[in-house]
This record gives C-alpha cells, sequence and structure tokens, in this order.
C-alpha cells in the first residue's frame, strides 16, 4: 500500500469540489439592483411592516450612506459593489403550506440533496426547522408544540407585523443600527430572518433550527435574527447554512442579537458552509457577520460556530456581560482551504460583577488560506473578580498557508484574572509516528488528530448538529477526518 | 506654532548647517518628507491604539541646546555602574561630554555618532549599516532627519570586549523643555562579545522627550547583550527605538527595565536574518502614579531553525498603565521556528489599567510558536503562609514580587548591574530585603 503523505493530503483538499453547488430553479421576484430610499422603503413595504419600522431602517440607511467599510481586518478581497446588488429576492410562488406535500417539489429536492431533507429533520429528535430560502421563510414545523408553551419562533418579518411590541422594544438594542458599516447596512434592507420568543421560565422543550441558502444569482443576503430569552428560561439555536456554487462573489451581512435576561440561557450554535470560492479562489461568498448578545444577572449566553465555508469571513459572535454573575462562552472551529480567508473571533465585554467567560477557537488552515483569531477581553473598572480564559490553537497543512492570533486584553480591575495562550503547531511527524507504529495509517492518524485537536468544540455541539458538522469538516479537509 | 511644525521649519536651518555633500543629505530630506507627510502617530493607528503622545506634544520643546552644560561627577557617579571599570559614551543634553566619557580606538570603536559620520574612515561602515534595518516610521524618519549624535560602536571580527560599554544621556534641565533623539550605532563583528548598557537620566524636574533610535547588527555568531534602564524622573518621557539585524547563529539578549519616566515606549524590533539566531527579549516594567510604559516588541523570523523568547513582568500601581504589544511574524521559508512569547502582569491597585495585545502571524507550518498572557494578583495563600512565618505583609509582598519578577533578574548577566537592579526594585517597592536575588 501506498503510504498517504500530507501531500497527497493537500492534492486531494484542492481538487476536492464543493459538493452543494447547484442551482434551484424557482422563479423569484427580483427587485433592481441598486440602493436608495426608494428600495428601502419597497422592501419595507413589501413586509407589509408598521411606519417605525420603516422610519428605523431610513435612519440606519442615512447613516449607512456616512460609513466607510472597513479595513482592519487581516483579509483582501475586492470590495463589493453595493449599488450592483439586488437587495430583495424572494421565491415567488409565496407558498403557505400546512402540509410538506404542497411544498415546491424542486425545493424540497434542493434540501434532500443537502441532506437536510426536512421528513430527516422531523425525525430526528424535536428539530423544527424554519426554513429560509432567499430570504422569505417557506415552512415551519413543530410550531404548534411551540405554541402550547408560549413559545414564538417565526420569521422576523411575522414578528415585526404580529409581536410588534417585542420587536421594538429590542431589535437594535445589542447591535444599534451605526453600530458598523454592515450592521448598518443589515438594519437598513434586512429581508428576513428569524424571530424568537422565550417567555419566564420556559425550557424550550427542542433545539430552534434554521438553514439558509442563497439561491439567487446577484443577490445578496441580509438576515436578522433576534431571539429572547425572557427570565429564567432555556433556549438551544440552531443555525446553518450552505449556499450553491457561484462564480461571482456574493455577499452576506446578517445581524444576530442575542437577548439573555435574568438567569436565562442561550446556547447559540453555529455551523457554516456557504460556498468557499473554487480551488483558485474564484469566487465565493462573502460572509460579514455582526452577532451580539447581552447577559443581564446570572445569565449565560454561550455561542458555538463551525466554520468552513466562505471565501471571506468576517465575524466575530460577542458577549457583553451586564449583569453579575452573567457568563459567556465561545467555541469556535475554523477551517480554511484554498483561497479562503477568515478573521474570526469574539468579544468578551465585562461589565458586571464576578462575570466569567471562556474562549476555545480552532484555526486550521490548509491550501492557501490565511486563518486569523481576533479577540478582545475587556475588563471594566466595576467587573470585580472577573475572570476570563482564551486558548487558540492554530494548525497548519502546508506552507503557503498562515495563521494569525491578534488578542487584544483590556483590564481596568485588580481583581481581574485573565489567562490567554495561544499555540500554532502543524500536525507532529512523532504523534504519526506513533500511530503508524501503533498500526494506524497515516491518513487514519490525520483524522485522528484533526478529530482530537477540535473535539473540544464539536463536543459543546447539539448531537444532532455535531453530526452535521462533522460532515462539515470532512468536506472542507477531505481525507483527514475519519 | 505646533512641535510638528517648529520641527520641520527647524530641519531647514539645522541642514543648511550641516556640509552640504554629505552624502546623507538625501537621506535626511526623504526622512523629513516621510515625518512630514505621516506626523506625530496618533491613538487611530493600530500600533499605538493604547498609547497617545498628545500631552507631550503640547510642550515648547527647544530642539538645539545650548553648547556645554557644566555637570560635575561626584553629582552623578551614582548613575553610572561605579564598582566595575566600563567604557562610558555620555551626553549632556544630547552633546558629548568628553569629561564624563571613557571612549577607545585600541582594536574597538567606542566613540560617538558625530565623529563616525564625518570621517572618512568610517564612511564604509557607515555606508553599510547606517539606517539600513530602522523602519521608515513618522518618529524614526524624525530622528534620522536630526541624526548627528549619539554612540558609535563597532566591534571587529573574533573581539571579546573585556568590559561593559555604557551609554549614559543626561539632561541638565537648563531649558525648561528639551527633545533629544540620540541615534546610536552599534555593529558587531562576526564571533565578536560586547554588553552595553543604556540609561535615559534627566537630573531636573524640567520636561524631557527623547526619540532615540538604535540599530544593532550581529555578524554571524556574535554575542550581544544589551540592558536598557528606564529609572528617569517623572517629567521625562522616552520613545525608544530599536533595531536589531541578526545574520547565521548570532544570539542578542535585551533586557528592559521601566521604573520611571512619565511615558516610555518602547519600540523593540529583533529581524533574524540567518540560520539558527537566537533572541531573547525580557522585562520588567514595575509602576505607580500616572505613568505610563509601552512594550511593543516585533520578532521577524525571515530564516529557518531559529529560537526567540520574550518574557515581560509588569507590576502596576495606582493609575498606571502599562501596555504590551507582541508581535511574532514568521515567514514561509522560516521553517523549524521556535517562538514563544510570555507575558504575565499583576494589577495591584484599584485605578491601573493593562492592555496587553499580543499576536502570532504565522506563514510556515513545521514551526513551534506559543504565546501566553496573564492578568492576576498575588496568591492570598503564600502571602498568608508567608505572614505565618513572621514576616511582615510588606516585606511578604515584596518577596513574591521579586519571585514573579525573577525569571526575567536572574538571566542578568552583569553581577554588578543585577546587583544595582535589584536596588532599583527593593527602592521602588519601598523595602529592605537585605538579600540579592
Amino acid at each position: 500500500m501506498s503510504k498517504y503523505t500530507e501531500d497527497d493530503l493537500k492534492k486531494e483538499l484542492e481538487t476536492k469540489e464543493y459538493e452543494y453547488g447547484f442551482y434551484t430553479d424557482i422563479e423569484s421576484d427580483t427587485f433592481p439592483v441598486g440602493l436608495n430610499e426608494d428600495i428601502v422603503r419597497a422592501i419595507s413595504a413589501k413586509k407589509e411592516e408598521p411606519e417605525w419600522m420603516t422610519n428605523w431602517r431610513l435612519e440606519a440607511f442615512r447613516h449607512w450612506k456616512e460609513m466607510v467599510e472597513p479595513e482592519w481586518a487581516n483579509v483582501r478581497y475586492t470590495k463589493p459593489d453595493f449599488q450592483a446588488i439586488s437587495y430583495y429576492s424572494a421565491p415567488n410562488k409565496k407558498p403557505k403550506y400546512d402540509s410538506l406535500d404542497e411544498v415546491d417539489p424542486e425545493l424540497l429536492d434542493t434540501f434532500k440533496r443537502l441532506g437536510i431533507s426536512l421528513d430527516e429533520q422531523k425525525k430526528l429528535a424535536g428539530v423544527a426547522v424554519d426554513i429560509v430560502m432567499d430570504s422569505v421563510s417557506v415552512a415551519t414545523t413543530f410550531k404548534k408544540t411551540l405554541a402550547e408553551k408560549g413559545i414564538i419562533f417565526c420569521s422576523i418579518s411575522e414578528a415585526i407585523r404580529e409581536h410588534s411590541e417585542l420587536v421594538k422594544k429590542y431589535i437594535g438594542s445589542v447591535v444599534p443600527p451605526r453600530d458598523n458599516f454592515y450592521a448598518a447596512l443589515n438594519s437598513a434592507v434586512f429581508s428576513d430572518g428569524s424571530f424568537c420568543y422565550i417567555p419566564k421560565g420556559v425550557r424550550c422543550p427542542m433545539e430552534l433550527s434554521t438553514y439558509f441558502r442563497i439561491n439567487q444569482a446577484g443577490t445578496g443576503q441580509f438576515e436578522r435574527t433576534l431571539v429572547i430569552a425572557d427570565e429564567g428560561s432555556y433556549v438551544s439555536y440552531l443555525e446553518g447554512c450552505t449556499a450553491p456554487s457561484r462564480d461571482e462573489n456574493q455577499l452576506h451581512a446578517a445581524v444576530v442579537e442575542l437577548i439573555a435576561l435574568d438567569d436565562a440561557e442561550i446556547k447559540y450554535s453555529t455551523v457554516q458552509n456557504w460556498y468557499p470560492g473554487g480551488k483558485d479562489g474564484k469566487g465565493g461568498v462573502f460572509n460579514f457577520v455582526t452577532k451580539r448578545g447581552i447577559c443581564e444577572k446570572n445569565a449565560k449566553i454561550s455561542w458555538t460556530q463551525v466554520e468552513t465555508g466562505s471565501a471571506v469571513t468576517w465575524k466575530y459572535p460577542s458577549c457583553i456581560l451586564k449583569g453579575d454573575n452573567s457568563i459567556g462562552e465561545f467555541y469556535s472551529i475554523a477551517v480554511t482551504n484554498n483561497y479562503q480567508q477568515a478573521d474570526t473571533g469574539t468579544k468578551m465585554i465585562h461589565l458586571g460583577k464576578n462575570t466569567r467567560s471562556t474562549i476555545i477557537s480552532k484555526g486550521i488552515s490548509a491550501g492557501k488560506s490565511q486563518n486569523s483569531y481576533r479577540g478582545l477581553v475587556k475588563i471594566s473598572p466595576n467587573a470585580d473578580n472577573a475572570r476570563n480564559f482564551s486558548q487558540c490553537d492554530s494548525l497548519l497543512m502546508g506552507n503557503s498557508c498562515g495563521a494569525h492570533t491578534f488578542p487584544y486584553i483590556e483590564a481596568k480591575n485588580k481583581t481581574a484574572q485573565v489567562e490567554h495562550e495561544a499555540t500554532t503547531s502543524k500536525i507532529g511527524e512523532d504523534q504519526i509516528f506513533y500511530c503508524n507504529q501503533r498500526g494506524i495509517d497515516t491518513e487514519k492518524a490525520i483524522a485522528l488528530i484533526v478529530n482530537g485537536f477540535s473535539k473540544e468544540v464539536l463536543n459543546k455541539l447539539p448531537m444532532e448538529f455535531a453530526v452535521e458538522a462533522q460532515k462539515l469538516l470532512e468536506i472542507s479537509l477531505e481525507g483527514s477526518v475519519g | 506654532m505646533s512641535l510638528k511644525e517648529k520641527l520641520l521649519s527647524s530641519y531647514i536651518a539645522f541642514e543648511d548647517h550641516l556640509e552640504d555633500d554629505s552624502p546623507l543629505h538625501d537621506l535626511r530630506n526623504k526622512a523629513i518628507k516621510t515625518f512630514e507627510t505621516n506626523g506625530f502617530p496618533t491613538k487611530k493607528e493600530e500600533a499605538w491604539k493604547y498609547t497617545s503622545l498628545n500631552s507631550l506634544l503640547k510642550k515648547d520643546y527647544s530642539i538645539f541646546p545650548k553648547q556645554d552644560q557644566a555637570v560635575e561627577f561626584k553629582d552623578v557617579r551614582k548613575y553610572f555602574l561605579h564598582d566595575i571599570d566600563t567604557y562610558k559614551i555620555v551626553f549632556v543634553d544630547g552633546v558629548y561630554s568628553s569629561f564624563l566619557s571613557e571612549t577607545t580606538h585600541d582594536k574597538l570603536d567606542v566613540c560617538l555618532m558625530s565623529s563616525a559620520l564625518n570621517k572618512p574612515k568610517y564612511k564604509p561602515v557607515i555606508e553599510a549599516f547606517f539606517n539600513k534595518v530602522a523602519k521608515e516610521d513618522s518618529l524614526t524618519s524624525l530622528n534620522t532627519a536630526f541624526a548627528k549624535e549619539g554612540a558609535y560602536i563597532h566591534i571587529p571580527k573574533h573581539k571579546e570586549v573585556e568590559k561593559p560599554i555604557e551609554i549614559i544621556n543626561f539632561s541638565t534641565g537648563n531649558e525648561a523643555a528639551i527633545l533629544l533623539q540620540p541615534r546610536n550605532l552599534i555593529v558587531v563583528g562576526e564571533n565578536a562579545h560586547v554588553q552595553i548598557i543604556e540609561r535615559h537620566q534627566s537630573l531636573s524636574n524640567n520636561a524631557v522627550l527623547t526619540n532615540s533610535v538604535t540599530e544593532i547588527f550581529a555578524e554571524k555568531r556574535a554575542y550581544v547583550d544589551y540592558y536598557k534602564i528606564q529609572n528617569d524622573g517623572p517629567t521625562a518621557s522616552l520613545i525608544d527605538n530599536t533595531y536589531i539585524s541578526q545574520e547565521r547563529n548570532s544570539n542578542c539578549n535585551v533586557h528592559t527595565f521601566s521604573f520611571g519616566g512619565q511615558l516610555i515606549r518602547n519600540n523593540l524590533n529583533f529581524y533574524q536574518k540567518g540560520e539558527g539566531c537566537d533572541s531573547t527579549l525580557k522585562g520588567i516594567t514595575i509602576l505607580e502614579d500616572k505613568q505610563h510604559v509601552d512594550h511593543n516588541t516585533l520578532v521577524h523570523h525571515i530564516a529557518p531553525n531559529c529560537e526567540s523568547h520574550q518574557d515581560y513582568k509588569g507590576l502596576f500601581g495606582d493609575a498606571s498603565t502599562g501596555v504590551f504589544n507582541g508581535k511574532i511574524i514568521v515567514e514561509k521559508d522560516a521553517q523549524k521556528t521556535d517562538a514563544f512569547q510570555q507575558n504575565n502582569n499583576i494589577l495591584i491597585d484599584e485605578k491601573a489599567t493593562i492592555n496587553a495585545k499580543p499576536q502570532l502571524e504565522i506563514f510556515a507550518d513545521d514551526v513551534k510558536c506559543s504565546h501566553g498572557c496573564t492578568i492576576g494578583q498575588f496568591d492570598e495563600d503564600a502571602l498568608f503562609y508567608l505572614r505565618s512565618r513572621g514576616i511582615a505583609k510588606k516585606e511578604a509582598r515584596a518577596l513574591l514580587m521579586y519571585a514573579f519578577a525573577n525569571t526575567v533578574l536572574e538571566s542578568v548577566k552583569i553581577p554588578e548591574l543585577k546587583g544595582r537592579i535589584n536596588k532599583l526594585i527593593a527602592k521602588k517597592i519601598g523595602v529592605n530585603l537585605g538579600f540579592n536575588v
């Protein structure tokens, strides 16, 4: 048997095509390209939004016009032309189905090919799926069970119409419209997204899940997610995405806001597998996402992410630990291959007393990719006894890729305890040798090591998602993960 | 008139004054243009995010001090490492003091930048090394434009310098505020060994701003030990730009002891250009009042099989601010690099601040790179243990501080210097332990 070496692995990685690259032909209701106040108004009108929402969007748009695209991230790309994007696209046979049978079979087929067919999902223990296909939610399951508990889980446009008070109170409270360039853009033009409200003391009985897809050529995807966990409640929210193969770059600028009130807990997991671009670096999705959560007293927010896709990723799920004794967690695996670039990490802002945060970040770079961790741990003067532990490990495969670490630590309280650790290494020859001499061949050995390297984070994913995450790691680093 | 405008207009006068045929003429003009374009760095620049020069730049500095400031040796004796024999290069208000100095041309050159720049016999060295490793950032360029005086040290091949070299810059306070821009060039030949101690000391409470640039070239197998003692008065500020270029199998160690001064910014840059280099960057920072110290280090691994070790310890009292911004870059070809960086901090008082930004930028796969950064407190149990053995609280804390800083202190290779730093630390924390660590 010929020896499986890292070179073979590299070759395999390069030639590995994007498996989910297909295009579903559904007639779309698409706006003309370009962005101006009329487009913003039109989106708002299309969504039948109340006036305050329209004004909120317009204000965000006015701020956005004055803002400049940020350049500080460690990524290089051709800036998207914001006037060449269509800001709204919805499958035009707007379906309101009672059962899956009525759903456009072509659409169902898309999901089947992704391996996330609704039937399968339904069978998997308690997963409700709110499917977003090009911005508009077309199918929601398990809504009834949730409604019995008083849980609201719907698309954000529906929430704006039907739960206006809640949305008005919380939207923009964690990520204000003028927070940054992409958040402002999203606030102005978001077309859809998910909304979730867990009432006081309710433990959400199932994992809430949304799958996102970008389907229409030349359309941007701007979702807005708002999760509110009222006092003493618990919710685990899953978000996953795959996008079909495209040669031109597609822009994805989402905003996610989490609000954990006193004693509440939110677990937010993401598996991101947008189209990463071809092996020559052509095409791929730009993923510029703002995700942030706020913790009140004794609350906990936990972010888990598996980032395998996108040509350019620019994403920092953050926690504002406002209440005393609140907890923030961030677990991340970021895999980059070919010409992918990722600049990702987290911010932990400690404001309350006895707040704790944990950051575990694993970066794997292969091919000609660049993978950066960028994080901030900030201990404010009033955050007595704040505690942080950060660990960032990078694994390099081949010498054409790069791994970078940019942690920022700011402490203004003498009782703070902050620890940060970062390591960079490759798969050790001695590790492989050890496996070999135990009768494990090199391919399996690499799989074992990568698996072990990511285990800490994979373990944090809910069971249903762990399967998907494994699958994505497999696709991204075929041959190295068993 | 802002300081920038003043500097730009002074430059014209300064350049007129110099002999025009100097080959450095173009270099100077280019440098002042860089400074004119970029100006002083502001907090908007990533590298200056945590350090603002604004308050310093408001003062009306005199740029060309009057000549011949007399300083009595007995007044400044304590600033020298007087227990042992050393070479000394001493400047008073930026002007060379032959009276206080002890230079040599015997087998090695320990002398002045002004003579090196002007005398033809040094021309090959100046052409080969001057401004060759310094970055073209705004502050370094400002220094280059005005570069006139400083230390010039050239150690030839295989020469082991028998005694340490001290570079001391005094400022007398005869001017209300003074801007000093010393420029040092140190070339250490193949297999040569040298130990250098650098110190800036103000003798009054008038404002001093020093923008110093030091270039060090370590040839093959050269061994350089460099110590920076920063224990200046509360009105003195220092921007230290040090650039070190290392050739094959050379070994460079820089220790920085920051205890005094109003604002200190250390830009310490290592470039490992040959295989098998070893670099060590260590520092102890102990601050109080409103002092601000910013360590900005860069280790650029360009060649394979090199090592770098960084270890910075900081203790921050009162409303002081400590900044650590350490960057390690490993180039694609620098395989088998072993780079390590550690930064440990203790906040002693309520209002003290620490901003740390340890960074790794890695482009090679077969490397061992790690960094660690911690912020914490004294171990209460250890404190209790010491006190239960009859050691007073203050002394017990001091012992723990020594223990905390010891990994840096123990690698100081000049015993007298180590003793001196020990005393400085003891004085700084107000104890007398009666032993040397």
